[in-house]
């Protein structure tokens, strides 16, 4: 389903990804491990558009994606979250999800005026599907409330919710699990694994292996923004070089 | 345990989530000590909680024989304990001596002394003395933010992660400045993303995994010991 080639990016004279090649297949949940500054955040930047790439190709259900704009590499299945939740604090939860729906819109006033009776279609749809994901991730309770009064885990709950609403082909969770509790951790994880169930192909950045390890059945490790190994998180701990990449090596 | 700084149970967080459960470790004079462990195993807020910048909900700081649980960071500083945060550790603003000047805030009448001292350890820092700090380099932006907690000639020095953001060459060279530090007799604790580098250049070390302490024993033993590479990667 997302096939990346060769794909390198520098900052200055920084290298942060360095002809990084691999492949998400549909309906999988792939990790993307690595210590701190391998390239894992970039690697998500490029795919979904934030950042255009140096060198490479991004391959989406068989169409360059790379260099494109990202409302248009959201339209055609790619969106992401972000370790910081990004709500929109003064708006209500349920406006959150709207604005995450891809609502087609239409300019001028002729035009809206005749596809009036569509739009509300569109958006009575749009709000149906909101309540129904509210109520999957258990934030049906707060869903007048405004987005910016949730506690930490809920605001990263609605930040998934929120991106199943653009119904994407492939999700790239960047630490969903980054400053949480254990208990909202799992909670999380749980959320996750019922997006998996919904058929969403999964991208997981996440510095909790043993969440990786739950979720996701393959995990790339990237290491100084190349691709170190590849496999599934038992064959990964056992290879001196991923052990090597962690710990740094001896001056 | 008899040490410069000694730390015993100590437990805090944030909210109501515990970051750092019951953690132990010490510090002897003139040694160099780290603290490693995968993201999110409580390590910056450890150093946090020993310079008196969280409450403590368990635990108990001692340094250099007096109970300092609970004291505020600036009385701390006063008995010889400093802290370099990760970030946000100079003022980017003002020249490399008026960083220096703010520095010995406290102690305006030895600011000239200390001053020379720390150019005499950095000369590079001498030579930019007039050079706005955002201006220096990133390898001299760290060199300052140590002479900066040196203006108050410390007994024992909180580092966390010098070198984070720096390129592999870069955090080389921030290391070595440490080193500085221990050669002229002045403790470090010292948090570290490049395990092994820390744990080669450390008299002992402590390995902390979800805020328990895990592993301790010499910077050499842990080197080779293979539950090292275990506790950043699971199982």
């Amino acid at each position: 389903m997302l096939e990346v080639r060769g794909i390198s990016k520098r900052f200055g004279g920084n290298v942060a990804l360095d002809r990084c090649s691999f492949m998400v297949e549909e309906h999988a949940s792939v990790g993307l491990i690595g210590p701190n500054g391998a390239g894992k955040t970039t690697a998500a930047d490029l795919i979904s558009g934030i950042l255009p790439v140096d060198d490479g190709q991004i391959i989406f259900k068989g169409r360059p994606i790379q260099n494109r704009p990202l409302w248009r590499v959201a339209r055609q299945g790619v969106t992401r979250t972000f370790q910081v939740s990004r709500e929109l604090k003064a708006l209500t939860v349920m406006e959150n999800m709207l604005v995450g729906s891809q609502l087609q819109s239409v300019e001028g006033v002729w035009p809206t005026l005749f596809a009036v009776s569509r739009i509300r279609a569109a958006e009575r749809t749009a709000v149906r599907r909101a309540f129904e994901l509210l109520e999957l991730f258990q934030l049906d309770r707060v869903a007048n409330e405004l987005a910016g009064n949730l506690s930490v885990g809920q605001k990263r709950v609605l930040e998934l919710a929120r991106a199943l609403m653009a119904e994407p082909g492939l999700l790239i969770l960047d630490e969903p699990l980054a400053g949480l509790s254990p208990t909202t951790s799992r909670n999380i994880a749980d959320f996750v694994e019922s997006m998996r169930a919904r058929g969403v192909t999964l991208l997981i950045i996440e510095h909790n292996l043993t969440m990786i390890e739950r979720l996701c059945e393959r995990v790339i490790v990237l290491a100084q923004g190349r691709v170190l190994a590849e496999g599934t998180m038992r064959e990964i701990r056992g290879l001196p070089e991923v052990i090597d990449a962690y710990l740094g090596p001896v001056a | 345990m008899k040490g410069l700084l000694c730390v015993r149970g100590l437990s805090t967080g944030y909210g109501g989530t515990t970051v750092l459960d019951g953690v132990s470790l010490s510090v002897e004079p003139g040694k160099m000590v780290c603290v490693i462990g995968p993201n999110g195993a409580g390590k910056s807020t450890l150093m946090k909680a020993i310079f008196g910048l969280l409450p403590l909900s368990a635990g108990e700081v001692v340094f250099d024989g007096r109970d300092i649980t609970g004291w505020p960071p600036e009385q701390v500083v006063r008995l010889g304990l400093c802290y370099v945060p990760q970030v946000d550790n100079t003022f980017p603003n003002l020249t490399v001596e008026e960083n220096l000047e703010i520095g010995a805030a406290t102690v305006p009448e030895r600011f000239s002394r200390h001053r020379d001292r720390v150019y005499a350890m950095f000369p590079d820092l001498a030579a930019s003395r007039n050079k706005a700090a955002g201006n220096l380099s990133g390898g001299q932006q760290r060199m300052l933010a140590l002479g900066l907690s040196l203006m108050l000639s410390p007994r024992l020095v909180l580092l966390d992660e010098p070198t984070s953001g720096l390129a592999p060459k870069l955090a080389e060279a921030v290391l070595g400045y440490v080193r500085r530090l221990r050669d002229r007799g002045i403790s470090v604790l010292l948090v570290e993303q490049n395990a092994r580098k820390a744990l080669q250049m450390s008299d002992r070390g402590y390995v902390l995994s979800n805020g328990k302490n895990r592993l301790s024993d010499t910077g050499a033993a842990l080197l080779s010991n293979p539950e090292v590479g275990s506790l950043y990667l699971g199982k």
